[in-house]
């Protein structure tokens, strides 16, 4: 089964070579309608095109008004399933990523992570860790 | 015009009352009223009690047009701002201007004196009737908006060798080639059970008129597509006046280019001229607002605290400046704060709104600004005002509408993106965001546009200290789970912004969310 999963998965992400734009839900947030972005491949990829934008180069986060957390040296991604489902669901001002990433991206940004930044959890995140999140219970 | 529009909200009253909605629905769309926004005109505040009070917390344009009509009224108000400045996402960068995003990058900017970037809004439908209501009360002096140029570019890596190609061209060679498609699909029958036979000839007459089709119903490069598409010699005086017909680009080309997608994007009612702008920056109109309720306003309060009881409501405050820790209390709170940052503040608000506050997310976009020394988009390439869109990341380049013709220089906006291309450009440093848009640019201008680059700004929204992100993004989920809970007036507190809007990422849905919210409160205030 993890094995039949794994091939469904190589095979959508072969099918989609570029990251889907987010739909417009309305605003002045439209710039072009025809971008097309080459799709991220390793985790640290994923990391530095997407989770930087906010997390900051060195993971540290930032704080204004309000505060983005650091990923750094953090131990609450000592559970593999906090990252992955905050990736999945989004939290506050954060959005889902579900519908940008792959759960092959999430899986290897997520271990990505936990693998630098100060964070020392080796345990790899699988993509069926990534789908049985996903899938809702 | 305010009476007048007394008259007719009676009369539409009076029709509504009479024939019902259809009846009315239908007197409003042959009055030309049912498309606009929902603005009915100043809210009416009658009848406040002597010494009630309203805290507003956020000097954006949802918290200032709140304390403007609440203050007006005969409330006692005071607004709490985080930043040093009002005006919230209304805002414009001038040369000499210095801005610091989280994660501590600080640029200097270094416009030339009359330029700017507008980070955050930046074009005005002609239908949103609150902010023109008010920019006309405030005498924020409007300017067109040159949204739709046919004579901009259209550039996509999998098309036409991925090379730009004028807007005009291609959208006439999509409708050209579907016009012809058309046509033969009811020449083979293909329609004749969708259509009458007199339809079916009124039809082929549309087409061949809309898409420039031959005698013969074809699409073919000669004088008439030209007409729309362009010629390859326009026409002319004297010995060459005659003009010379344009190729045609290949079918192929133009499905793959999408500019389908462009020709309805600029279909989209928020998106269809006229469009405007504030003379000297969008920010104008944040100082316009400001200057109304300026006296109001403590700035630097980082708001720490929200608390609501029986009495009143509490309000905690640090001074970003000194440190000093403040309280705040009134009768009742306006909360203009994004939800994002509201989402991580301490309050008693019920649960169930507390849950509203934190299902929303916020969107990503980023534009930079490229002060450019000479406007060769203008003297080069005959570009005046628009945009020139891409599949890469930047998304669009658009060009100054105001100084044209000018010799100086120029600040096009040069990139306005947003999603994964966002999300990007976003994590760069300021310079290596400013290098992405002038190699990305460069396809559209090649040669000149790097030659030309002077100075540049940058501002990625997700990293914003003060909203972390654009703006709230809904979906039908949650508008059906979340909003009539967040908009709902709690106990004595009530949100306003853009996010407690159906007009979401607009000054327009700020500004009717909060006149719809104090409208609310002052009924709650008067039931007190």
């Amino acid at each position: 089964m993890a094995k039949v999963t794994r091939a469904i998965f190589g095979v959508m992400l072969a099918a989609t070579p570029a990251l889907a734009q987010a739909p417009s839900g309305g605003g002045d947030i439209a710039g072009s309608p025809t971008v097309k972005t080459a799709a991220p491949a390793t985790g640290e990829q994923v990391y530095v095109q997407v989770c930087q934008a906010c997390h900051m180069a060195d993971a540290k986060g930032g704080s204004g008004a309000a505060t983005i957390p650091a990923l750094a040296s953090n131990p609450k991604l000592a559970t593999a399933g906090y990252p992955v489902s905050l990736i999945l669901k989004g939290r506050g001002a954060m959005p889902s990523l579900a519908d940008m990433l792959q759960p092959a991206q999430i899986a290897d940004v997520t271990s990505y992570i936990r693998t630098h930044f100060g964070n020392n959890y080796a345990n790899p995140v699988t993509v069926e860790d990534v789908v049985r999140l996903s899938t809702p219970r | 015009m305010e009476k007048s529009g007394t008259t007719r909200r009676q009369l539409l009253t009076a029709i509504g009352m009479v024939g019902g909605t259809a009846a009315l629905y239908q007197a409003m769309t042959t009055m030309g009223h049912a498309m606009e926004t929902q603005y009915k005109g100043p809210p009416d505040l009658s009848g406040v009690r002597p010494g009630a009070s309203v805290l507003v917390l956020g000097a954006g344009l949802a918290g200032m047009v709140a304390a403007y009509e609440l203050n007006k009224a005969g409330y006692k108000v005071r607004i709490l701002e985080y930043q040093n400045r009002a005006g919230g996402r209304n805002w414009s960068l001038y040369g000499g201007d210095t801005y610091t995003e989280l994660g501590g990058a600080t640029q200097n900017i270094q416009f030339a004196s009359g330029h700017y970037l507008n980070p955050g809004p930046w074009r005005i439908p002609y239908h949103h009737r609150t902010l023109l209501h008010y920019c006309k009360t405030f005498g924020v002096q409007l300017e067109p908006f040159i949204q739709f140029n046919h004579n901009c570019f259209v550039h996509s890596a999998d098309a036409f060798g991925g090379r730009p190609v004028r807007y005009r061209e291609a959208a006439a060679d999509f409708e050209g080639n579907v016009a012809e498609l058309l046509g033969k699909a009811v020449d083979q029958k293909a329609l004749d059970s969708e259509l009458t036979k007199e339809d079916r000839e009124k039809l082929m007459e549309a087409l061949r008129g809309w898409g420039m089709l031959d005698k013969d119903m074809r699409y073919k490069a000669n004088l008439l597509t030209s007409e729309h598409r362009g010629y390859e010699r326009p026409p002319g005086g004297g010995v060459n006046g005659e003009p010379i017909p344009s190729q045609l680009f290949s079918f192929h080309d133009v499905l793959n280019s999408q500019v389908w997608k462009n020709m309805a994007f600029f279909m989209n009612h928020e998106m269809q001229t006229t469009m405007f702008q504030p003379v000297g920056g969008m920010g104008m109109i944040g100082k316009a607002f400001a200057h109304q309720v300026q006296q109001l306003v403590t700035f630097n309060a980082k708001v720490t605290r929200i608390n609501q009881d029986k009495s009143g409501v509490t309000v905690i405050y640090t001074d970003t400046g000194s440190g000093a820790v403040s309280e705040a209390k009134a009768d009742f709170c306006v909360c203009a704060i994004p939800l994002g940052v509201l989402n991580q503040i301490p309050n008693n608000m019920a649960p169930a709104k507390r849950a509203a506050v934190a299902a929303v997310p916020y969107s990503n976009s980023v534009k930079i600004g490229l002060q450019m020394a000479r406007r060769f988009w203008e003297t080069d390439d005959y570009i005046y005002g628009g945009h020139s869109f891409t599949s890469q990341d930047i998304a669009l380049i658009s060009y100054p509408n105001y100084h044209l013709f000018e010799d100086g220089p120029g600040v096009l906006l040069g990139a306005f993106a947003s999603g994964a291309g966002a999300y990007r450009l976003a994590g760069m440093t300021p310079e290596q965001r400013i290098e992405a848009a002038l190699a990305q640019g460069s396809v559209f201008h090649p040669g000149v546009y790097r030659k030309e680059f002077q100075t540049g700004a940058s501002v990625a929204w997700s990293r914003v200290p003060w909203t972390l992100g654009c703006c709230a993004r809904w979906n039908e989920e949650t508008r059906k789970q979340h909003y009539q809970t967040l908009v709902a007036v709690d106990d004595r507190i009530v949100l306003a912004g853009e996010h407690a809007s159906y007009v979401g990422c607009w000054m327009e849905g700020a500004l009717l969310s909060s006149l719809d919210a104090i409208t609310r409160l002052h009924k709650r205030a008067l039931e007190a």
